[in-house]
């Protein structure tokens, strides 16, 4: 770092400044690693230097990192990875065959037999043609084109790209793309990057967070006056609220997609993270295939889901895809060519993906251990699910609705009057002054409401249950602790 | 005969039970998985092809050509899975039995092998149940250890850039410019160096200005970063290398570039891409340092491009990083000169493109600006495998490891690509109708072809005389070359690119094959 810059010196005559760069970068926030977590950081390294502190360690419950909170990795796709990785371990009698077949067929998908050269922009060929099998059995049979199917960097990667091509026009023209309030902090960073216009539609925090089409036509309605309504986003489950959408819901989104005549876009990351009795996982895809052909062929539809959630926790291989549906050709071909300039997606998280979509069957050897694995993972998760809102919901100013699925709770505080002034006085949101106040205290990292979004006058922090159950317990006891602490110093 | 399927819409029409399911006895895979970045396939339209199930006979592919040509593609990717559709076919003969394709900088699908030492440890750090016994070597275990300790939980699926990798590539850069300081804050690990320069353009390029932002590029460059900056609503401001003096950076040039500049857009940066791609130069510091001055001068922001670092071979080369030369050249440019650097773990010796992993270091950014780079880069994150190799490529074994002798393999990588420069240049330059420019880093070599009259004129029919050229050489002698044209090149000269990071005997058949086509083009066209 320059001198000037250390003492503070005004950089003038920089060539990027403040007042050049691009306005749309200076409005991408992400909560999720944004402030809170960089103070996070900075406690753990005065730890580590032996700063004391009323805790030993930082609990990370901010990111829905699994494995960085020690879910253990599916062994059968490591296996596989790992010999794609090194090809000479297909020598190796240690590994069954099942995860042998599948390396072998996957290195023979890739340029040179190596997980180090470029694949295809849009994935490999065969891992396309497999996720597109895996919808087909996941939908009942509605039929998947794979040349629909495009590979990703996460979930995510996909996400911004369809935006890219959504967002348009000047003014009053500008596209408008309606999300979920709470939402991730994904959509509202990509929409500000894009400098797209967007539109809040309200979940019912007292209905289990329901979505309701009144609350999409008044937002609809209200937005149409300053820019043009182009997209639809909504999270199924839902992050981070964790609610399973009933399939009549499904039905009324597409409908009023139809009517409003919007692209859907279905964040099906956590599909396979249901736990609450009476809910179930409905693709978009299936609901609106089977409404019938006057909405199949005319809805036009991008479907997302990842490697990094569900049961697998592979946050750090980045794989993950979508599948568009009723794209106009011309388009998808200006979307075939906006994705080469990422060149490809990591080549470990395609063959990842592979796995996801086409794991140990029954006559497998591998197949006991993979179900065994998945199964328990699942099970932990919903177990974490229960006690969380149980926990939570018998502390008073903290209310809990259930964690009908993905990985969050997603909790309403009640915040004295004196903390909401102390915090307005320090000139920070009050959830983010409860939340670094608890970080501080007692080293445990949430992300407040806010940078999720939430009704005027309402609060609310966002945690992982992904912490092992033990750990959770003392977490949700800590939490419970200061909660009740900070209400008493502020009352 | 049934002369009318096939039909095909914009784009490549092909069977798609096809490509993948069964190849020819003794092709490679290389095409099954070839980079197809036309615009988009269309499923065919006749029921014939469908039924089909892989066999294209003659007539489709005779009237595909002539379907092909009269389109006018830039890119001819989709040729070539044609042709590899035709030789998993029956009914069509060709004089080879694969096709080559060094179109792409990628070592592996060229048939470089993975170096081992990198892969032991990312085998290691998926699946640590490995390290217990003998297979791998004590280095290996230790620096997997090292690394899966620094992955909370123990498991490598953890996500942003791992900030003891970031440690490790600051050392590396120290290191190299020869301990010139440098700051991990500073340097951001993505998905790929494109990833981390889209980033960084996206900062400068403000798609509302007026007049719009331009950014100078060179010519020839590869095409990845032109389509970047156009999607971002910015304008490509073309400098001209000088080939004649071996692709030298003048700084006359650069002035005409913003001179042509005037009153069409506002330039803010000027992108330098050193060792080049296409073209195989490595900038002297004499030229870099006069390029850095230039940029001071006329207020633009740097961003070099410099992921072939470790490929240089020019006996008279030396790589000098633009943030060396910046600091040898002193305050107050060293304090002020605003510089983004890139680099990968996907070029050089290493060659693990899919991996996708690079990284930027910026010098002398606005702190303030920092600020917002910083909330930029938190929403994106890195795979975890790129970076352990990452890792590796920054802070290999060193002798006295146990892995060393392994890790010296690269030698023999390195050995390779001297010889085939040593070929490439002796058997082009062997041919009056060629000139190539002496290969002194990058990954390919960019000859320029002097073409026939004739040629060109046939060529004219639809094509770019060099695209003709290379789809030519494709057909007939199952090579694939990407033509000058994708890359920009000084108005009426041809040029043909193919990457020169092959095994040896790998290019000896390219250039065989090579010699054979062009004496028979020039005869033809004569």
């Amino acid at each position: 770092m320059s001198q000037q810059a250390v003492n503070g010196v005004s950089c003038r005559g920089k060539v990027l400044t403040v007042e050049n760069m691009n306005p749309n970068v200076k409005r991408v926030e992400y909560a999720v690693r944004g402030p809170i977590v960089q103070r996070a950081v900075q406690i753990e390294k005065e730890l580590r230097e032996g700063v004391k502190k009323p805790f030993t360690e930082v609990i990370k419950a901010n990111i829905g990192d699994a494995q960085a909170m020690g879910q253990r990795p599916i062994t059968f796709f490591r296996q596989v990875l790992v010999l794609c990785s090194y090809p000479e371990l297909l020598e190796d009698n240690k590994f069954p065959e099942d995860a042998k077949k599948r390396a072998r067929r996957i290195l023979d998908a890739c340029g040179g037999h190596s997980i180090g050269a470029y694949s295809a922009s849009q994935g490999i060929e065969c891992i396309r043609q497999d996720v597109a099998r895996y919808i087909e059995r996941r939908d009942g049979g509605i039929p998947s084109n794979p040349d629909n199917i495009y590979l990703s960097t996460g979930a995510s990667d996909a996400i911004v790209t369809i935006l890219k091509l959504l967002v348009c026009g000047e003014g009053r023209d500008r596209t408008g793309v309606m999300i979920s309030i709470p939402q991730y902090p994904l959509y509202s960073a990509a929409l500000a990057d894009l400098a797209a216009v967007q539109i809040n539609y309200y979940l019912d925090e007292d209905n289990c967070w329901s979505l309701n089409v009144a609350e999409l036509k008044r937002a609809l309605n209200e937005a149409k006056q300053h820019c043009k309504p182009r997209v639809l986003c909504i999270i199924n489950p839902g992050n981070p609220t964790g609610q399973v959408q009933s399939r009549q819901c499904i039905e009324d989104v597409i409908q009023f997609a139809k009517e409003e005549h919007l692209f859907l876009m279905a964040d099906e990351v956590y599909q396979d993270n249901v736990y609450a009795e009476g809910c179930k996982f409905h693709s978009f895809k299936k609901v609106l295939f089977e409404m019938g052909p006057e909405y199949s062929s005319t809805v036009e539809m991008a479907s997302f889901h990842s490697t990094s959630k569900c049961y697998m926790g592979e946050c750090g291989f980045r794989g993950g895809y979508m599948e568009v549906i009723n794209m106009d050709p011309e388009v998808k071909a200006q979307l075939t060519k906006l994705v080469s300039v990422r060149l490809c997606p990591p080549v470990p998280g395609q063959a990842l993906l592979d796995l996801v979509v086409n794991p140990p069957q029954p006559d497998e050897p591998s197949y006991t251990l993979f179900t065994k694995e998945r199964t328990a993972v699942l099970a932990t998760l919903a177990e974490k699910a229960r006690l969380t809102e149980e926990i939570f919901n018998e502390v008073p100013g903290i209310t809990c609705n259930p964690v009908q699925g993905a990985m969050y709770t997603f909790p309403r505080i009640t915040l004295p009057q004196k903390a909401i002034d102390k915090a307005k006085a320090e000139g920070k949101v009050p959830d983010m002054f409860y939340c670094m106040k608890l970080l501080e205290e007692e080293g445990i990292c949430l992300v407040p409401g806010s940078g999720f979004g939430q009704k005027d006058g309402t609060f609310h922090f966002r945690m992982t249950i992904l912490p092992p159950t033990e750990k959770l317990k003392v977490v949700l006891q800590k939490i419970r602790d200061f909660h009740l602490r900070f209400t008493n110093e502020f009352s | 005969t049934s002369g009318q399927c096939c039909s095909m819409q914009p784009g490549w029409g092909r069977c798609t039970q096809a490509a993948g399911t069964r190849q020819a006895p003794g092709l490679g895979e290389s095409l099954v998985s070839l980079p197809l970045n036309c615009s988009g396939h269309q499923e065919p339209s006749c029921s014939h092809c469908v039924g089909q199930r892989g066999k294209i006979t003659d007539i489709h592919y005779t009237i595909a050509i002539r379907e092909w040509k009269k389109k006018k593609f830039k890119n001819i990717h989709c040729l070539s899975v044609l042709i590899f559709l035709c030789l998993n076919s029956q009914g069509v003969r060709k004089s080879y039995r694969e096709v080559i394709d060094v179109s792409w900088g990628d070592p592996h699908r060229a048939g470089v092998k993975p170096l081992s030492f990198v892969r032991q440890v990312l085998a290691a750090c998926l699946y640590p149940q490995l390290m217990d016994g003998d297979k791998l070597m004590v280095d290996v275990k230790q620096r997997a250890q090292r690394l899966l300790k620094t992955c909370a939980g123990g498991s490598v699926g953890k996500t942003s850039g791992i900030p003891q990798i970031i440690q490790s590539v600051s050392e590396y850069i120290l290191r190299r410019d020869g301990g010139i300081p440098c700051h991990p804050e500073n340097i951001y690990i993505t998905p790929g160096s494109q990833w981390a320069l889209t980033n960084i353009l996206k900062v400068l390029v403000n798609s509302e200005a007026s007049p719009r932002t331009g950014v100078l590029i060179p010519v020839p460059c590869h095409s990845t970063t032109i389509v970047s900056l156009t999607a971002l609503g910015a304008v490509a401001v073309p400098y001209y290398l000088s080939e004649e003096r071996g692709w030298a950076l003048e700084v006359e040039t650069l002035q005409q570039a913003l001179d042509s500049a005037k009153g069409v857009c506002n330039p803010v940066a000027l992108y330098i891409i050193n060792p080049g791609n296409p073209a195989g130069y490595v900038q002297s510091r004499k030229c870099i340092q006069e390029v850095i001055h230039f940029a001071a001068e006329k207020k633009l922001f740097l961003l070099a491009d410099e992921v072939y670092q470790d490929c240089v071979y020019g006996k008279e080369s030396e790589f000098v990083s633009y943030k060396r030369a910046l600091a040898e050249i002193g305050a107050p440019l060293s304090d002020t000169v605003e510089l983004a650097s890139f680099h990968t773990a996907s070029k050089g010796l290493m060659g693990e493109c899919g991996l996708r992993t690079g990284y930027v270091e910026l010098v002398n950014l606005d702190p303030a600006v920092m600020k917002y780079i910083n909330n930029l880069f938190s929403t994106n994150s890195c795979p975890v495998l790129g970076q352990v190799a990452l890792d590796v490529m920054v802070n290999p074994p060193q002798p006295g490891d146990p892995s060393y002798p392994l890790y010296l393999k690269t030698q023999h990588i390195r050995a390779s690509l001297a010889e085939n420069v040593r070929r490439v240049e002796e058997v082009i330059n062997s041919f009056p109708s060629f000139s190539c420019q002496s290969l002194e880093g990058g990954a390919f070599a960019f000859p320029r072809v002097f073409l026939p009259p004739k040629a060109i004129e046939k060529a004219k029919a639809g094509l770019q005389p060099d695209t003709f050229y290379c789809m030519r050489l494709l057909e007939e002698a199952g090579v694939l070359f990407s033509p000058g044209t994708e890359y920009g090149q000084m108005e009426g000269t041809y040029h043909i690119s193919f990457c020169i990071m092959t095994p040896t005997d790998t290019m000896e058949e390219i250039l065989k094959r090579l010699s054979t086509f062009h004496k028979q083009f020039m005869r033809e066209f004569a």
